[in-house]
């Protein structure tokens, strides 16, 4: 019985810290991408802006939900649950340090690609039952996009499995002990990068974000959605960057093992943070620098050049482990 | 060609734009808070009008009626008649605003600096008809800001 406290009181914990990390990084997000655009961003409600995601959050709250005429209405309401809760249930089995999760099972790294996949059904559904056209491009959109960027992100991921021979996330950062040369980044650059494009397009973030593309289809999937499923949709999106970040550290970036060794006296915990922030950070660089993909051209990246090149380095790769490539592969 | 595909292939010039992106993070921001830090203006602006008065309160008019022949939009429409003390003085003077372009010919024309063009920018009408301002409003503009146009006035007297 108490196991099922301390795991109920965990995640509350967890979902409550996510809730707040996005309302910070909605706002960091206005921020960064002002000052990119040399504007100053938020700066009315509170300090510094500080208050505006939460009173963003309260009109998004206090506003009707309005259910278009012929739409689905279960489906309609059942989309952002859908989509949310895979997003949600994803961060169980992520450790934020040694076996230091909900839930500590040996095949996190399929559990988390599993859930993240998961994801486009709420996206798809939501398109599906709005009964607006829009809303049903963006959708379709989105689903081929997901569906062909979890290709290439799934030989990425094939890379680390192969490299630490574990599916286990807290044995992938384990092997990646030792300073940042020990890093799988390194063997595994062309794969990280590819992941990190990847991840970029598994949640419609610029420059991928077609699914939205304001100036064809309105907002897409969530054309037809206002108030609490919309916030839903949002919430998800964002939580699903940090889960990808998250997940970038810890596969490619040494989890909570310090760069150099003379740092190790800080808890693993700054350091598994303070990269993960960067690579949310790199979201918001890319929103600020990059237009928008064409359509066939997010499809050519996908198919005609991660696909290959992905498949290539997993061969490279093969090799370097079968000779023993060291600090990364030893026997 | 082959060069190109390399720097295709290594995201050349997509590290390029973040390099961009990048350097105007840490870029000085120029915004201006707008109510509460306001851009200089010339003290020869040519904003809201306003019609002065002499030091002793009478007012400056003398209805001679130039402003409304030099305004190239039509925008005066002055009737005069003779005060009891026999001078003459405008019993209607009215500017509309939406016709107004705030060219400046009327303060050019007068001969008595009476109708001015102020610094005000901000001003708005919340009914129809209230863009037509009279003689009394117009007088009141020039009352409240007196010092503000005289002021701007002296400062501008020396190049003209």
């Amino acid at each position: 019985m108490l196991i099922y406290a301390i795991k109920f009181i965990l995640i509350a914990c967890v979902i409550v810290s996510l809730i707040i990390t996005v309302v910070l990084y909605t706002y960091s997000e206005r921020k960064v991408i002002g000052f990119m655009q040399d504007r100053i961003g938020p700066n009315r409600v509170g300090p510094k802006g500080i208050l505006q995601p939460i009173a963003d959050v309260l009109k998004l709250l206090l506003k009707e939900i309005i259910r278009p005429s012929h739409a689905n209405t279960y489906l309609f309401i059942m989309a952002p649950i859908l989509a949310l809760v895979p997003s949600l249930a994803a961060w169980a089995a992520m450790p934020i340090g040694h076996n230091l999760a909900i839930a500590n099972i040996n095949v996190g790294l399929l559990y988390i690609f599993a859930m993240t996949s998961l994801g486009v059904y709420g996206i798809i559904i939501a398109g599906w039952a709005s009964n607006s056209r829009y809303a049903l491009l963006g959708a379709m959109r989105s689903a081929a996009q997901i569906v062909s960027y979890e290709i290439p992100m799934g030989f990425a991921l094939l890379g680390v499995i192969m490299a630490a021979q574990s599916l286990d996330l807290s044995v992938i950062v384990a092997k990646q002990n030792g300073g940042f040369v020990h890093w799988y980044a390194w063997p595994l650059f062309p794969l990280f990068v590819i992941y990190w494009i990847c991840a970029t397009a598994e949640t419609n973030r610029a420059p991928f974000d077609v699914a939205e593309g304001e100036s064809e289809i309105v907002a897409g999937f969530h054309v037809e959605y206002s108030g609490i499923p919309f916030a839903i949709f949002f919430l998800t999106e964002y939580i699903n960057m940090i889960l990808v970040s998250f997940l970038a550290v810890i596969m490619f970036l040494g989890g909570w093992h310090a760069p150099f060794l003379f740092l190790a006296w800080i808890p693993g915990i700054f350091w598994l943070f303070a990269k993960a922030i960067f690579m949310m950070f790199l979201f918001l660089w890319f929103r600020a620098t990059f237009p928008r993909y064409r359509y066939d051209q997010i499809m050519r990246l996908c198919w005609k050049i991660f696909i290959p090149l992905t498949l290539l380095w997993i061969i490279v790769e093969a090799v370097a482990i079968q000779f023993g490539l060291q600090p990364w592969f030893g026997i | 060609m082959k060069k190109k595909f390399w720097q295709t292939f290594m995201l050349w010039e997509l590290l390029k734009g973040l390099k961009i992106t990048g350097k105007h993070l840490f870029a000085t921001k120029v915004t201006l808070q707008y109510p509460e830090e306001q851009a200089p203006k010339s003290v020869r602006y040519r904003g809201l009008h306003a019609l002065r008065r002499y030091p002793n309160g009478e007012e400056r008019c003398i209805a001679c009626k130039l402003c409304e022949a030099v305004c190239p939009a039509l925008a005066i429409t002055i009737d005069s008649a003779v005060r009891e003390d026999g001078t003459r003085r405008t019993t209607k003077y009215e500017i509309d605003l939406f016709k107004c372009i705030y060219c400046g010919f009327c303060e050019e024309a007068c001969p008595v600096d009476s109708i001015v063009e102020t610094g005000i920018t901000d001003f708005h009408f919340e009914n129809r008809g209230e863009q037509i301002l009279g003689k009394q409003q117009l007088l009141a503009i020039g009352d409240k800001y007196e010092a503000q146009i005289a002021a701007a006035r002296a400062e501008d007297a020396k190049y003209r």
